[in-house]
């Protein structure tokens, strides 16, 4: 790892992910969901849908909330709860830092 | 409670009852008193349980939680109250005054409320269970949302199912599973169905009724054992020595309340907790019990009603907003729709006493029965079966002992009784309307009061009609009652005309706004024109809109697209994908398929399946190897996975067929070419018959053709055979292939500029009617023909195939998997020829996990 936190990791270029893009990387020894936003911000979720193991991050996004592709159970960006009532998913805090996305996790 | 300090509610069982009750507490400011702590076995919150058998049947999807749940995880959040949820309360120390939960969770109360409900009775029988926890493959219970969705995975690979016991769950779970396309029999080891609500000649009606829909009736047959084989259930054995083969076994031979805890904890249990009128345990004055698990003078309440009277009871005495509050049981009378038949019953089943009146009508060719029982001209019992029209004055005249009419025959029909509208303005305001979720009229006539005079309105805000449905009709003539009464008029919910929620217009104004502020790209859009802004599930929709509007020139955006759209494939359970090729009107080639064979071996393609589409699917190909499919195939997508134009089947037609009328394969064909992969509203499958025959199902699809001699054919519209069913209407008879195509399309664009969002044409084309579409399609009345037209030779002209994309990704990650490391449920993929399942991990080869560190890269 090249970032000054421990417990960032630094998961792809900045450029990987355009806004309105989205991809699950391994953080550590586990799968987070990485979106970029229309405005250019990040946000950080579990990428397994707690409901079935959708893949979140093929779902659709706004900037409140993402939609998982296989049943639309649907988590809020902001704090993974599920609008739905279901199980929530976790959020990471995710910035860029010299051109690079970093996902801090435990 | 000194001053300042709240008092801890602790509250064991989120269910029905548990929750409702706390609400009552909150509506009467129990929330400035208490803090309130809830423990709930399911890891969910709490949940309409009657929902249940509609998610079974399929009318509710258990994805669409948002129907289902009562009160979702924010809820609790809202109101401050912590919830357990997915934790088990194990222990309760009543000296200690604490709850130990399964977790590890130590709660201290001050009060405590026992809701723990019921849970399925499985009768002691050979082969149930494979060990002391677990039930053998295939057998299941019907009462939580783990059941049922463990139930409807189960079904998708069985055929045949055996339901013990056949109550109200019973019936629900085999009418349920029959909409699955089950076989289902239904094993009753008394002589009566719903013998619990219904007579023996009720029942009799009843059994006639259902067997009339396919559903299979076993009374007077006790079930003493089942056999598996191959790992799952295969049969059930009865005692009379026979049995019955089967793969599917649900069990609905009754409930008992779950009392373990109390019993642990040294409360006094009968038959469940026995409980005083406050419902209040005799042992303990700081433990209460409500709901499925309470006993409550010797009674034991099955159905909602009783609870919700229950909890408000218990709500008045803990607030203290009624210190005189008292239950003194319920009368019970219930209406419920049980495998989609009315069924309602109140008090006593018939004459007990000599000089009882008894009045009866049985038309059993119609399925109607019914009956009143009468004691000192009260009515002390009804049962109705089939028509519940007179239930809201039955009901009324049971909880009141209002007086009767005179003559007798108005009791059952509308004759002297009040009809259903004056039923609607005599019924007392306190008359429960919906038994499911104990709406009042008087609440909706309040809702309506507070200005709310939309039916659908009203029934969100008071819960009416969202349990069974089975109130819904009454629910709707009170709401327009009260909404004339209060000399309104019923309001039409407007946004139900818009063309996705986050913009305030129909598809028409829509379309003309985008046009006029020429907007290319969907985040344009929604900025435009979104009051709130971006709407995540109006991206689709919306990419869809502008492929018709702008043709190839809009920019696409693939955070707008949903996944199969953005990968050109259709996603799968476990995050793979199928691929599946244009075989134009089934008709294929020797190379095609060689092509698909080589394919198939060099992805280790897991399933190579033929679809009801007449063409080839492969099926669980993993997301990255996508471009690699399409290249080797080397065949146009087939659009398996769009709302779109899909396929168009074809028989042989004149070619081969010795009663071909017309050439139907040449002309399914030129209709694929010419129309493959238009965006539509929703899916639009096509098929060409060579006679009416039909042996390519064309009544039955969104456009079907049939020949019908001469080169003359039958355009049909509007025809459905999936979750509907509906046959076609004829837009048209039309002499030649080039009319066939050209009026085809006229239809496909007035449907694609019209349609609402997944409004498929069975919906369409009787929501504008078949003889507006003839003037407007065919004898162009409007003169609007020429347009749709020329737009839909736009849209053919700039037509390319998605496929194409593979070399080109249209952005970065595109085909990059998304997949969790994990693995996944595995998919089971055949039968043995024991019948037992066969499982595969379809699609997740050896090399899945590896897969993943391209993604970081
Ligand atoms: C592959 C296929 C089943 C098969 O193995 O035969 C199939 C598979 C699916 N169908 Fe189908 N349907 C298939 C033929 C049909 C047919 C028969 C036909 O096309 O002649 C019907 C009835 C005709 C109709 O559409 O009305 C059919 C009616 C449905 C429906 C119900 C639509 C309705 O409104 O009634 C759905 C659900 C939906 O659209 O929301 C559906 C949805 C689905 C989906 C896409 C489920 C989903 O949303 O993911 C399935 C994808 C499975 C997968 O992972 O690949 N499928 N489906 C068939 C593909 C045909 C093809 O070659 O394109
Ligand atoms: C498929 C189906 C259809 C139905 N249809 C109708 C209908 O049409 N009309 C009608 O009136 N009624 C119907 N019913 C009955 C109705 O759902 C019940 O009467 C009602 O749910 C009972 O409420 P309850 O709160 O007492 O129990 P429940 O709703 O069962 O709630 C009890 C909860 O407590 C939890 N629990 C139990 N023990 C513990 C513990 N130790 N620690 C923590 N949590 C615990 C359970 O997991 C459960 O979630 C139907 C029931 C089913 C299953
Ligand atoms: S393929 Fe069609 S019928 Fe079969 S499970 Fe999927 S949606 Fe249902
Ligand atoms: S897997 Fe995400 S909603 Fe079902």
């Amino acid at each position: 790892m090249t970032t000054s936190e421990i417990t960032g990791h630094a998961v792809a270029p900045s450029d990987e992910l355009p806004p309105g893009g989205a991809r699950a990387f391994a953080v550590g020894d586990r799968m987070v969901a990485v979106f970029r936003l229309r405005s250019g911000e990040l946000r950080a979720v579990d990428a397994v849908c707690p409901h079935s193991g959708g893949p979140l991050a093929d779902g659709q996004f706004d900037a409140k909330k993402v939609i998982c592709p296989l049943h639309s159970h649907t988590f809020s960006l902001a704090d993974g709860t599920c609008l739905n009532g279901d199980r929530a998913v976790r959020t990471y805090p995710v910035r860029e830092e010299a051109g690079k996305i970093v996902v801090t996790a435990p | 409670m000194t001053s300042g300090v709240k008092e801890h509610l602790v509250v064991v069982g989120n269910g029905m009852a548990g929750a409702r009750t706390v609400e009552e507490i909150l509506e009467r400011g129990g929330g400035e008193r208490f803090r309130i702590t809830m423990f709930g076995d399911e890891p969910y919150g709490n949940y309409n349980r009657i929902m249940l058998s509609h998610v079974l049947a399929g009318e509710a999807s258990p994805d669409d939680l948002g129907e289902i749940y009562l009160n979702p995880l924010d809820w609790y959040a809202e109101n401050d109250i912590t919830l357990h949820s997915g934790v088990r309360v194990v222990r309760v120390d009543r000296f200690a005054k604490k709850v130990f939960g399964n977790d590890g969770t130590i709660e201290a109360y001050d009060k405590l409320i026992v809701a723990t409900g019921s849970r399925t009775y499985f009768p002691p029988m050979d082969g149930m269970w494979v060990d002391d926890k677990t039930l053998t493959p295939g057998v299941f219970g019907f009462r939580t949302l783990d059941d049922t969705t463990a139930m409807l995975d189960y079904a998708a690979e069985s055929r045949t199912a055996v339901v013990i016991g056949a109550g109200l769950l019973g019936l629900e779970a085999a009418y349920g599973l029959m909409q699955h396309g089950h076989e289902v029999h239904v094993v009753q080891a008394g002589p009566v169905l719903m013998n619990q609500q219904l007579d023996e000649e009720a029942g009799g009606i009843l059994r006639t009724v259902l067997e009339r829909t396919g559903m299979h009736v076993h009374t007077g047959k006790r079930t003493t054992g089942l056999r598996a084989a191959g790992g799952g259930v295969s049969a059930v054995v009865f005692k009379d020595g026979t049995s019955l083969d089967c793969d599917m076994v649900v069990v609905t031979a009754g409930i008992r309340p779950n009392v373990g805890l109390a019993v642990i904890s040294g409360l006094t249990v009968e038959r469940a907790i026995v409980t005083d009128d406050q419902m209040c345990s005799v042992d303990d004055p700081d433990i209460y019990a409500v709901g499925e698990c309470a006993q409550h003078r010797g009674e034991v309440y099955g159905l909602v009603a009783p609870l919700w009277e229950q909890a408000v009871v218990l709500a008045e005495h803990l607030t203290g907003t009624n210190p005189k509050a008292a239950y003194h049981g319920s009368r019970i009378a219930t209406k419920l729709k049980v495998a989609g038949v009315d069924v309602a019953s109140m008090g006593v089943k018939g004459p007990e006493r000599a000089d009882d009146e008894f009045v009866r009508f049985a038309e059993p060719k119609r399925g109607v029965y019914k009956s009143v029982v009468i004691r000192d001209g009260k009515l002390i019992g009804a049962m109705l079966l089939g028509d519940t029209k007179k239930v809201a004055f039955l009901t009324q005249s049971f909880d009141r002992g209002l007086p009767l009419p005179e003559e007798r025959v108005g009791m059952l029909f509308e004759l002297g009784g009040p009809s259903e509208e004056q039923g609607a303005a005599e019924m007392d305001d306190s008359v429960q309307v919906c038994n499911c979720n104990g709406v009042a009229k008087g609440d909706l006539v309040a809702c309506v009061r507070a200005g709310e005079h939309s039916v659908a309105g009203c029934m969100n805000a008071t819960r009416a009609g969202k349990g069974c449905g089975a109130c819904t009709p009454l629910v709707r003539d009170i709401v327009e009652w009260a909404v004339a009464e209060s000399g309104g008029e019923v309001g039409v919910d407007e946004s139900a005309s818009w063309y996705v929620p986050a913009i305030p217009m129909d598809k028409p104004t829509l379309i003309a706004a985008i046009r006029e502020q020429n907007l290319r790209s969907v985040s344009a859009v929604l900025a435009a024109l979104a009051p709130e802004g971006e709407d995540a599930g109006a991206k689709m929709p919306l990419t869809s809109l502008l492929r018709v509007v702008w043709n190839g020139e809009f920019v696409n955006e693939n955070d707008a697209r949903f996944i199969n759209d953005r990968v050109h494939a259709n996603i799968q359970r476990d995050g793979t994908f199928s691929v599946v090729p244009q075989i134009k009107g089934g008709i294929t080639t020797a190379a095609e398929l060689r092509r698909i064979a080589d394919v198939a071996d060099k992805y280790s393609v897991p399933m190579i399946k033929i679809t009801g589409g007449q063409r080839i699917d492969l099926l669980g190909v993993r997301k990255e190897d996508l471009p690699g499919v399409w290249a080797d195939l080397d065949m146009p997508s087939g659009y398996a996975y769009g709302k779109s134009f899909r396929t168009v089947k074809s028989c042989v037609g004149t070619d081969y067929c010795r009663f071909g009328l017309g050439d139907s394969t040449t002309l399914a064909v030129r209709l694929e070419q010419t129309y493959q992969g238009l965006e539509s509203p929703a899916k639009m499958k096509l098929a060409v018959a060579g006679c009416p025959r039909n042996c390519s199902e064309a009544l039955v699809k969104d456009v079907g053709v049939v020949a019908v001699g001469d080169d003359r054919w039958d355009l049909v519209i509007g025809g459905a055979a999936g979750a509907s069913v509906r046959r076609g209407d004829v837009l048209a008879t039309v002499t030649g292939h080039d009319e066939v195509v050209r009026l085809a399309g006229v239809f496909m664009q007035y449907y694609r500029e019209n349609g609402k969002w997944l409004e498929r044409t069975y919906d369409f084309v009787p929501r504008v009617g078949l003889d507006e579409l003839k003037a407007i399609l065919v004898a162009d009345r409007d003169g609007i023909v020429g347009g749709l037209e020329e737009r839909m030779q736009a849209a053919v002209d700039a037509y390319r195939d998605p496929w194409q994309d593979g070399p080109e990704p249209s952005g970065p990650g595109q085909f990059a998997n998304n997949l969790p490391l994990v693995p996944l449920p595995i998919v089971p993929v055949g039968r043995a020829p024991d019948g037992s399942l066969q499982a595969s991990s379809a699609g997740r080869g050896p090399s899945a996990g590896g897969v993943f560190e391209g993604a970081q890269a």
